[in-house]
């Protein structure tokens, strides 16, 4: 075992050593996957759907194209089945009969000369017959709107109501007495929030490579390397396709330039059509998407409805509510139920709730299929609660700080899945720091001054939130992730897994925590590039589960390798680096190879019931107060967020710099999602699918982002750590929102919320700019004579 | 096709390539010089950032025969500008120790811009980072760690 006395110089977890990739990439040597050539290739390219839903009536090829030099494959060419698989078969690999929504895959084409692809897309006229489309959660729900998805057959015992992919039913608490509840209670409190579609806009499109070896027109493997999160996903794809074993299909994650969910579940798209293409046309194929068809066709961050309504008393006590949490997921089921079981139990929020009753859906329309997006349903749900907290405030007469001091979740009360709160954090006190670290109260009361007298409203306004780390309820048994350290021959330890590297730090989190546990060197650890050939199932790269779950399989590993080398008697109990190097090129030069393992066990206090959403939905949460202070000038009617402050505890952090640029970085995307991020959609299309229109923040539009942790030890991951990758997507929306409301006194409640929808706000009503205190009166829905006051 | 010659990371080349062919794809296809990205195809994030006579361009929208003559510095001729034979340029080496770099498929632009803003503003202020490398898009680091790295290799430059 390593020595107690060890040198203070050789710990490595809580120091930020520089990232192990990190000097290919300032280097650009970093090989992404268009970056790659393989020889004999040719490039692929995907005809899609004008439409967004009917029926595939003719398919024509303008002559001029010299068709004989393509390879072009339609649905009738896959060898297995026609479905890229998630949760359920629904969706196709390539449409054959019907389009579901714009931008749908119908034909591939390949060709030697990249450049020669567009006018060949271009040349493939699709006629349809076309159907009603539904496009809004609104629409979709409709008792009078076109059925545009059933579930498949074999589902049916699932069945729920029309369009709607899933549902969940969550009650806690005294839920049946709601009812009662709300009789008899001081205040009932109603509201209805929107959130938008949000693109991931990782700077490197979705691309790949894929190569097939076939035998006698019988395909006998594929391989598929590309820009990926989730290297086994793309594996299990595959199998389905082209209907071959596990180990028949290679996936090799390259150098990844973003990801942030879109490249969670997509690849398996992309990468199947490159491996049909190889198949057919003899040679690897290249598909590597263009800004344009990356933002038209891939998937989005899901657009929310949230209802709420909640009993409180006149203390500001949270009695008991109701929460509607409505999806749209797009065309396809892919991963939407999953997305919407995390928002579901994030809706709760960071509260004690004597009673909940949350009832979840997810519904169809026909937009190409939404699917992962950092924080997975959490940042539509917590908008909407934490915009909440804030009305119930006003109604009842307290400050925002107060009304959450008053329901705020502490150590040893249940959240709203019953699941009792183990973690030593204290919510009230991270409250406390975060205001005074802020400055929250004098710039609270010196806007209160200021604004009146000024064209520029200024605000201050906070959220407070947790979020899950590690896959829901019983997930992480179901994966059962699997971690291997192999000594190189060189003896030095190589850490074996599927964890993927796109920016977080996974690399380099993973090497310090085997390096501390080894006592060795960080640069003495070396991390194998995701090849399934080569390295296990660790689960996916998402879900803030690698460095708390695969960190500490990684340490399990490292653990036992060190037991292995101590009991071979080649290692001293106190070791230096050069002892290890020793005792395992011995054991190395005795047995061949060292390889150990470590699989994921479940602890034994998790209990989680799937059927009634009952128990420990997450091993730990990170815990969080974001405080973002804003402008809104009254004479261009843009709201900018001036100042932000964020607060979290996340368990130990294991690399401070890597871990501060990840929260510096979500942030920068919730204040895109809050302010910046539109979608446009016309008949289910991306109008605005370009970086041109389609506005993230630049340098130029960032406020000051103050970064600050909590520590506390956790028992679930490796040294303590937690999860911390999604945590910071969640807070900014609401945080902004409120302030703008303490700016302007309106309160809005959709986002994305750009000065077109300030300025159609503040110039609707004449007492526009001024706080409506009367709480009854829902401000959307009143009736005024139209007045334009500006 | 046409004969174009420049200068490229202080070595001359000539190539045979369509008039109009972007520059980012020459670099790429032609040159083997894979350190500029395409992130958009047009001019809006950066990623094929070069520098071409010593102003900062977007590669994709600058045909081929425009650098006729050109001198053209990518990320992989970045380093030697420093010092000969130096493995990496400081502002290299503070993009690495800052946390400037997170997925990396900015970097080589952002650092070129680095560059660029660094000859113009040897003592830069925060705006004028911030202004510099509007230009340049990132999606992981909301820029913090950039500006930290700027701000080291000002001061590193100019003890």
């Amino acid at each position: 075992m390593p020595d107690p006395t060890q040198p203070a110089s050789l710990s490595t977890v809580g120091t930020s050593p520089i990232r192990k990739e990190g000097t290919a990439k300032v280097l650009g040597q970093a090989r992404y996957v268009d970056d790659l050539h393989l020889p004999g290739m040719w490039f692929g390219a995907t005809v899609r759907s004008t439409i967004a839903r009917g029926r595939i009536t003719s398919i024509q090829f303008d002559p001029a194209i010299p068709w004989h030099e393509f390879t072009i494959v339609t649905a009738a060419d896959i060898p297995g089945e026609n479905t890229i698989v998630h949760l359920t078969k629904d969706h196709l690999c390539l449409a054959s009969e019907f389009v579901n929504h714009p931008n749908e895959p119908i034909l591939l084409l390949a060709h030697p000369d990249r450049a020669l692809l567009p006018a060949a897309v271009a040349a493939v006229t699709i006629t349809y017959e076309e159907l009603p489309g539904v496009f809004t959660i609104e629409e979709s729900e409709a008792p009078d709107a076109p059925t545009i998805w059933e579930p498949a057959a074999a589902d049916h015992h699932h069945a729920t109501a029309k369009n709607t992919f899933k549902t969940y039913l969550m009650e806690s608490g005294a839920a049946a007495d709601l009812d009662h509840i709300f009789a008899t209670a001081d205040h009932i409190i109603e509201g209805e929030y929107h959130t938008g579609a949000q693109e991931q806009l990782y700077i490197e499109n979705n691309g790949v490579i894929a190569e097939c070896v076939t035998f006698d027109g019988i395909v006998k493997s594929v391989t598929v390397r590309g820009a990926m999160q989730c290297p086994y996903y793309l594996v299990h794809a595959l199998e389905l396709v082209f209907n071959l074993p596990e180990e028949k299909c290679r996936v090799i994650q390259t150098e990844t330039g973003g990801a942030f969910g879109g490249k969670e579940d997509f690849p398996s798209v992309i990468g199947s059509h490159a491996a049909l293409l190889a198949m057919k046309s003899g040679h690897p194929v290249k598909i590597c998407y263009d800004r344009a068809e990356d933002m038209a066709s891939t998937t989005k961050r899901h657009p929310s409805r949230s209802r709420h309504r909640t009993a409180v008393s006149k203390e500001g006590k949270i009695l008991g509510g109701e929460i509607e949490f409505a999806l749209d997921g797009g065309a396809y089921v892919t991963l939407t139920p999953v997305v919407l079981s995390r928002g579901t139990i994030h809706a709760a929020g960071p509260y004690h709730w004597p009673a909940l009753r949350i009832r979840a859906k997810a519904m169809a329309t026909n937009l190409p299929p939404h699917g992962a997006f950092r924080g997975f349903g959490a940042p539509q749900s917590i908008f909407a609660t934490e915009r909440h907290m804030d009305k119930i405030a006003k109604v009842v007469g307290l400050s925002p700080e107060e009304l959450r001091r008053r329901n705020l979740l502490a150590l040893g009360g249940r959240t709203a899945t019953g699941q009792v709160i183990t973690d030593t954090v204290d919510m009230q006190h991270l409250l406390t720091r975060a205001l005074a670290e802020s400055n929250y109260h004098a710039k609270r009361a010196e806007f209160a001054r200021t604004n009146p007298t000024s064209a520029i409203k200024r605000g201050i306004g906070f959220a407070t939130f947790f979020h899950g780390a590690g896959f829901t309820g019983s997930g992480e048994r179901r994966l059962n992730s699997l971690v291997k350290i192999e000594l190189t021959p060189e003896g030095r330890p190589q850490i074996l897994v599927a964890s993927t590297e796109f920016g977080q730090g996974t690399n380099t989190i993973l090497c310090q925590v085997a390096a501390e546990t080894l006592h060795l060197p960080y640069e003495d650890i070396l991390i194998a590039q995701p090849d399934t050939a080569r390295v296990p199932n660790s689960g996916p790269t998402v879900a803030s589960r690698t460095a708390m779950i695969v960190g500490k399989l990684v340490e399990t590993a490292a653990q036992k390798l060190c037991v292995i080398l101590t009991n071979s008697d080649g290692l001293p109990p106190s070791y230096s680096p050069a002892d290890f190097r020793t005792a395992a090129l011995a054991y190395l030069a005795q047995h061949g190879t060292l390889v150990v393992e470590a699989r994921y066990q479940s602890p034994g206090d998790i209990f989680w019931d799937d059927e009634n959403y009952r128990g420990e939905a997450y091993p730990a949460y990170a815990w969080a107060v974001y405080v973002a202070e804003v402008a809104v000038d009254t004479t261009t009617y843009s709201a900018t967020c001036t100042d932000f402050y964020a607060l979290q505890e996340v368990g130990k952090v294991l690399h401070p710099v890597l871990a501060k640029g990840q929260i510096e970085g979500g942030v920068a995307q919730g204040i895109g999602y809050a302010l910046y991020e539109k979608c446009v959609w016309q008949k289910g299309h991306m109008a605005n699918n370009q970086m041109t229109n389609y506005i993230m923040p630049t340098s130029a539009d960032l406020p000051p982002i103050h970064v600050a942790f909590e520590e506390i030890p956790s028992i679930h991951g490796p040294f303590g750590a937690k999860g911390i990758g999604e945590l910071p997507m969640d807070g900014p929306a609401p945080a902004i929102l409120n302030a703008i409301e303490e700016a302007t006194g309106i309160a809005f409640t959709e986002i994305p919320l750009l000065p077109e929808d300030i300025f159609e706000r503040m110039t609707r009503t004449p007492d526009a700019g001024t706080e409506d205190l009367n709480p009854t009166i829902d401000r959307d829905t009143r009736v005024e004579p139209e007045v334009v006051t500006s | 096709m046409t004969q174009i010659t420049f200068t490229i990371n202080k070595e001359k080349k000539t190539v045979e390539a369509p008039p109009m062919k972007r520059l980012l794809d020459v670099l790429r296809e032609d040159l083997h010089l894979t350190g500029a990205k395409e992130g958009c195809g047009e001019g809006e994030c950066g990623s094929c950032s070069v520098l071409l006579n010593g102003e900062l361009v977007n590669s994709c929208l600058i045909p081929a025969l425009q650098a006729e003559g050109a001198t053209i510095t990518t990320i992989e001729g970045i380093a030697p500008l420093a010092a000969p034979d130096q493995k990496l340029h400081p502002i290299q080496q503070c993009f690495l120790e800052k946390g400037g770099a997170q997925c990396g498929i900015c970097t080589p632009g952002m650092i070129l811009a680095t560059h660029h803003l660094l000859e113009k503003y040897p003592q830069p202020t925060l705006l004028q980072i911030q202004e510099g490398l509007a230009g340049n898009l990132c999606r992981c680091t909301g820029y913090t760690r950039i500006f930290e790295a700027v701000q080291s290799a000002a001061s590193q430059s100019n003890p």
